[in-house]
């Protein structure tokens, strides 16, 4: 008797187990679904190419044109992405083989801190020092003019708000290089630099790639603090001095407002769903450049 | 001794308030295999990497006395670090190649001497990996990353990526340890062969190893060297009882 109530509980709970695990597989497909059935009817009255690649942006008029918010999505995130990576390179560089045990004790609660701060403390911080600073002092060095809500002010936010992401994941790549490799290097007479160079940065490569495809993943989808400070007019960015629409912000802003126009409540899921097919194809393809790169050590 | 290659006179050295190596005093003959031999744990592997200064990369770690390489002390601070590096080759326990193909690997302490171009890297890549008895079995697949070879080929590659940079000093920290019998052999007869253009310094643990191969012995114990002299007269007529103990296999 004894044992037929173990047995049970045992099946139960593996059942049980099988069955969270089930729900983890099965959400993202959910998630596909639904957006696929609501954006179905835009998609089946305007066509896909004419969704993602048309310029005009009339729901009035039943016309869906998600170029400029896509463009707008790609620069910010492409800008944001490449002011950070040489920042979080060069610092996870320096806390893994410079900066004294201490130091290192000292800056990593800073990186938590810096991680855990409400996306929309970013954004009025945003407003409050980037905005002015991009329209006060970067737009005019360059010959432009701007309000300081733009794509640069977009891109900057990002940058400082992808620091702690993924300098805390390059910092823990860092640490898995063996120490008997940096050892080999300095003994070969190499420096401390060019040891870094060729082995720990060359070792970590396909880390790094993911740690940025990350970043990029998660600045394409950041919507709140980059909302507060792009602008949000419809248009395609000329300059990183324009204001710009990514695609999360049209989401934010209008689902659940406009929704009395015809079709418009399906136009913001299609945008939904672009979203979402960016940033799984991100992911896929920094893990075949991960493979790629491992095979070739 | 006559002009050993390495004198050591006086070290010290702690790791925070560990007092690992003990008032060492030794001398490494030229173009010998000095075997340095013990028990685990008596502080050989860190008398090793004192000598070409990669325990600095340690923190709190407290040198004082001198290391003699060609009458120049390397223990004062604005050294050339480098510089001494160059001078010694390190094989460590678990061979470690560097993350790229096997040519890179010899070629890396080449390029980083300021060589470039494959032409004259090829002859000089070549030339080592037979000094290492590894041409034969990789000629086909330098091109390959250097860790898909066996350990045994790795430790022989990285035993060709030392000699690269053209050392005087080989300095071997068990480096059979990790091997299968056929490739410690191999390495062994290759360090015969190699002490004839090198000197060669080894640390091991192991008693019979060090009977074949060693020309001189220092013997530690709990950070101390309690015999040092030429290889014959330490195993036939060993001075001190604790070397004496040791022999007879009273500790490991």
């Amino acid at each position: 008797m004894y044992n037929f109530v173990r047995k049970t509980k045992d099946t139960i709970s593996e059942a049980w187990v099988k069955f969270v695990l089930m729900l983890i597989f099965l959400l993202p497909l959910v998630i596909l679904a639904s957006l696929l059935n609501k954006s179905w009817m835009v998609i089946q009255t305007s066509g896909i190419g004419d969704l993602l690649f048309s310029s005009v942006w009339r729901p009035m008029a039943g016309q869906f044109g998600f170029k400029p918010f896509i463009i707008s999505s790609v620069y910010v995130t492409v800008l944001g992405l490449i002011i950070t990576a040489p920042v979080c390179l060069l610092s996870a560089i320096y806390l893994t083989y410079y900066g004294s045990k201490r130091m290192t004790a000292f800056m990593q609660p800073i990186i938590d801190i810096l991680a855990g701060i409400p996306s929309v403390i970013y954004g009025v911080w945003g407003v409050l020092i980037i905005v002015p600073f991009t329209g006060r002092f970067l737009a005019p060095l360059f010959g432009y003019e701007s309000t300081g809500f733009s794509i640069l002010s977009g891109g900057l936010v990002l940058a400082v708000m992808l620091i702690p992401f993924i300098l805390n994941i390059l910092i823990e790549i860092f640490r898995t290089v063996p120490h008997e490799q940096m050892e080999a290097s300095l003994s070969l007479g190499a420096s401390k630099w060019e040891s870094i160079k060729h082995v720990a940065v060359r070792r970590s490569l396909p880390g790094i790639v993911s740690a940025f495809a990350l970043g990029l993943s998660r600045a394409f989808g950041e919507t709140i603090a980059v909302l507060m400070v792009v602008g949000n007019v419809v248009g395609i960015p000329r300059s990183p001095f324009d204001t710009g629409y990514p695609l999360p912000a049209l989401i934010a802003n209008n689902y659940g407002e406009m929704l009395s126009i015809p079709m418009f409540d399906s136009a913001l899921m299609f945008a939904a769903l672009v979203l979402l097919m960016v940033v799984v194809c991100f992911n896929l393809m920094s893990r075949y450049v991960i493979i790629f790169m491992e095979k070739r050590q | 001794m006559e002009n050993p290659i390495i004198s050591i006179r006086n070290l010290n050295l702690y790791f925070e308030k560990q007092h690992v190596l003990k008032n060492i005093n030794i001398e490494i003959p030229h173009n010998k295999v000095t075997v340095i031999l013990g028990p685990s744990g008596c502080g050989k592997t860190t008398l090793l990497k004192t000598l070409n200064r990669l325990v600095d990369l340690h923190d709190h770690v407290k040198i004082s006395g001198k290391i003699m390489l060609d009458d120049k002390d390397i223990l004062v601070p604005n050294i050339d670090v480098t510089g001494i590096r160059k001078k010694m080759g390190l094989l460590s326990q678990k061979p470690s190649p560097l993350p790229m193909t096997i040519f890179n690997n010899v070629a890396y302490g080449l390029r980083i001497n300021g060589l470039r171009g494959k032409r004259k890297l090829m002859p000089l890549v070549e030339k080592h990996l037979r000094e290492a008895n590894l041409w034969d079995e990789v000629k086909d697949r330098l091109r390959d990353p250097a860790s898909r070879l066996s350990i045994g080929q790795q430790q022989r590659l990285c035993l060709a990526r030392g000699l690269a940079v053209n050392p005087e000093i080989i300095l071997a920290d068990e480096p059979t340890s990790a091997l299968d019998p056929i490739s410690s052999t191999v390495i062994e007869q290759q360090f015969a062969e190699l002490k004839k253009h090198y000197t060669i310094v080894m640390v091991t643990h192991v008693l019979r190893q060090a009977r074949r191969i060693a020309d001189h012995i220092v013997f530690m114990y709990l950070g101390e060297v309690i015999e040092q002299g030429p290889a014959r007269e330490f195993f036939n007529n060993p001075k001190e009882q604790k070397t004496r103990d040791y022999l007879k296999g009273a500790f490991n």
